[in-house]
């Protein structure tokens, strides 16, 4: 065996050791913890009241999140690509404050704005209710995954450049034309993926949504904050179903992408 | 008609692309911008195209003021140095794509399409996408785009300079041709003056942003306005204030009062042409471009001595041909009537 082979070897050994010890094990651990009382003890404890508003609920973050960061992070994107302009810079380290910053204390920023003596508390006080309620945790959810589609755009605008925009510029295109023809199918697969990570992320949200919600069973209670709360209450089971269901729908997520591509470039 | 544009100015930073260029191409003319990088000679032809817009001056299609225009309203056809095909549409989607803008109805999309791709000699591959095509055929798709729409110009930026030496000549030919054909008035952008000389009917050469000549081929070469053009457009030697052509340097064995003594340091056979480098008495390196019988005749090896009688020189200064390299004999013929045309120096 050549020296290269070996490393090569020792490099495959080494992720792949790593990856079981810090994922494959601990998620794997989860979905025989769940089904450890038998399916039916599983499914039971997720199809409980509860459970089944938690999901909805994680849906509707989902529903509302992921469009609303899709659009604006298409747009933000063609923004700091293509449009030279000094506050770029500032919009570009804006992005990644929510990478920078713990959930939690952008609960807590939202909380302090929108409860009492905050500079929008005015709008609970006109009935409209934020905190404690779906549209505050909207919020959080949405603050929270707000850099993924940027992210993940920004580097594709940049390689495609504008030799093709150009192109339909001269060809009769306006700018929507273009970018609905020529740049969002070029796009299309970074779009994708950042949309699927804040899938992912919105799905998975505890921090920032549990410290506006309230926590309120069958009212203000995400999946992850039902699962949390199983935990807390000794009933493991409901805990790790929960769990898995959560995980189940990410995965979904990311092979919809997958199959969807795999399609496309057969 | 035509192509005409008027006073440009454009600057990017420091940087002074465009320089008061005033340009006049005739309609149904095809005109190379030649010039080396950085010259303002892509940025003109963007300027044409709405791709770029200028800080003063204007650009006139058919007499018509496009300045204001946005590129989508121009009419033009603009073929990219690097192709910039749709990636994700196939062939016949990239050549359609201008017709389906306009709202055409399918099957005439598909007729113009299949008429376009005979055209190009792309029949066959509108199936095909542009990555399973080779340099040489997504350059021919992208001009099939272009002239898709009809345009009233069409603007070649570098059209040829990403592809292999054999696939740009046969393209350069299949260019003329096309025009003959099509009779649409075309610029394109080179820095390449034998690609330029081959093509063109017309020539302007710019540098620095500036446009130093214009002319046919002939008129560039023979009659060139300044140094700069003299060097661009063909090799040249330095004498002093005075250029010769390397061509126009007669090589003789036996001295007289207009040669001078050189060195012969090195010889290069190019086929049928001779390189012979000589340095002169002064340290002066130049060159002579000779036949092979020629070389045979004179029978010249490197290290011996020989003498060089320039056969025309062009000096730039305005005033009259100097008499640095000895006594001037006013000879007539090809340079009578050019005031900077000296003959023997």
């Amino acid at each position: 065996m050549s020296g290269a082979t070996a490393s090569r070897w020792g490099l495959r050994t080494a992720a792949l050791t790593y990856l079981t010890l810090l994922l494959i094990i601990p998620v794997a651990t989860i979905f025989y913890k769940a089904f450890e009382h038998g399916f039916s003890a599983a499914w039971e404890s997720i199809t409980t009241h509860n459970a089944i508003h938690a999901l909805e609920l994680t849906l509707l973050m989902v529903a509302v999140a992921v469009p609303l960061n899709a659009v604006f992070g298409v747009a933000c994107a063609i923004l700091l690509v293509r449009h030279r302009w000094w506050g770029n810079r500032v919009i570009d380290a804006i992005i990644n404050l929510p990478f920078a910053i713990s959930p939690v204390v952008i609960g807590l920023s939202l909380f302090l704005l929108y409860g009492v003596g905050g500079w929008f508390a005015g709008l609970s006080e006109a009935g409209i209710k934020i905190l404690f309620a779906v549209p505050g945790m909207v919020l959080a959810s949405t603050f929270v995954s707000v850099p993924f589609v940027v992210r993940e755009t920004v580097p594709v605008l940049q390689e495609i450049g504008v030799d093709q925009e150009q192109a339909a510029s001269t060809l009769g295109a306006s700018s929507w034309q273009t970018f609905w023809r020529i740049t969002l199918p070029a796009i299309r697969w970074g779009v994708a993926y950042g949309i699927v990570l804040t899938t992912a992320r919105v799905l998975g949200e505890f921090g920032a949504v549990s410290v506006v919600s309230g926590k309120i069973s069958g009212q203000t209670e995400t999946l992850p904050i039902f699962v949390a709360k199983q935990f807390d209450e000794y009933n493991f089971t409901g805990a790790y179903a929960g769990a898995v269901l959560l995980a189940l729908l990410a995965l979904s997520a990311l092979l919809a992408m997958n199959l969807f591509k795999r399609k496309e470039v057969a | 008609m035509g192509i005409a544009v008027e006073g440009a100015f454009k600057r990017f930073g420091d940087f002074q692309a465009l320089d008061d260029v005033s340009i006049n191409v005739p309609d149904g003319s095809l005109t190379a911008l030649l010039g080396p990088s950085g010259s303002g000679k892509s940025t003109l032809l963007r300027a044409i195209a709405g791709l770029e817009t200028l800080d003063s001056g204007r650009v006139l299609i058919n007499d018509h003021d496009v300045s204001t225009r946005p590129a989508q309203k121009r009419e033009v056809g603009f073929v990219f140095q690097h192709y910039a095909a749709f990636k994700h549409m196939t062939v016949f989607g990239n050549v359609g794509f201008g017709l389906s803008i306009r709202k055409w109805k399918k099957p005439a999309i598909a007729d113009r399409v299949h008429e376009l791709l005979r055209l190009v000699q792309l029949d066959g591959l509108a199936d095909r996408y542009p990555s399973q095509l080779s340099g040489g055929q997504r350059q021919r798709m992208a001009l099939a785009r272009a002239l898709a729409v009809e345009p009233q110009v069409l603007l070649l930026d570098e059209p040829f300079g990403a592809l292999d030496a054999k696939v740009r000549k046969d393209l350069r030919t299949w260019l003329r041709n096309l025009h003959e054909e099509m009779h649409v008035t075309t610029i394109f952008v080179t820095h390449d003056q034998e690609e330029a000389m081959d093509v063109a009917g017309q020539l302007v050469v710019m540098n620095e942003g500036r446009v130093e000549q214009s002319g046919s081929a002939d008129e560039l070469y023979e009659h060139p306005a300044n140094e700069f053009v003299m060097s661009f457009v063909g090799e040249v030697n330095r004498l002093g204030d005075h250029f010769v052509r390397p061509h126009d340097m007669e090589v003789v064995l036996d001295p007289d009062e207009r040669t001078e003594e050189g060195m012969v340091q090195r010889i290069v056979a190019l086929g049928f042409e001779i390189r012979v480098e000589f340095v002169l008495g002064d340290g002066t390196e130049i060159w002579a471009q000779l036949t092979r019988p020629e070389l045979q005749r004179l029978e010249l090896r490197e290290g011996q001595i020989a003498y060089l009688r320039p056969i025309q020189t062009k000096s730039f200064n305005g005033g009259p041909p100097s008499s640095d390299h000895g006594a001037s004999t006013p000879r007539g013929g090809d340079d009578g009537g050019d005031a900077e045309v000296s003959a023997a120096v």
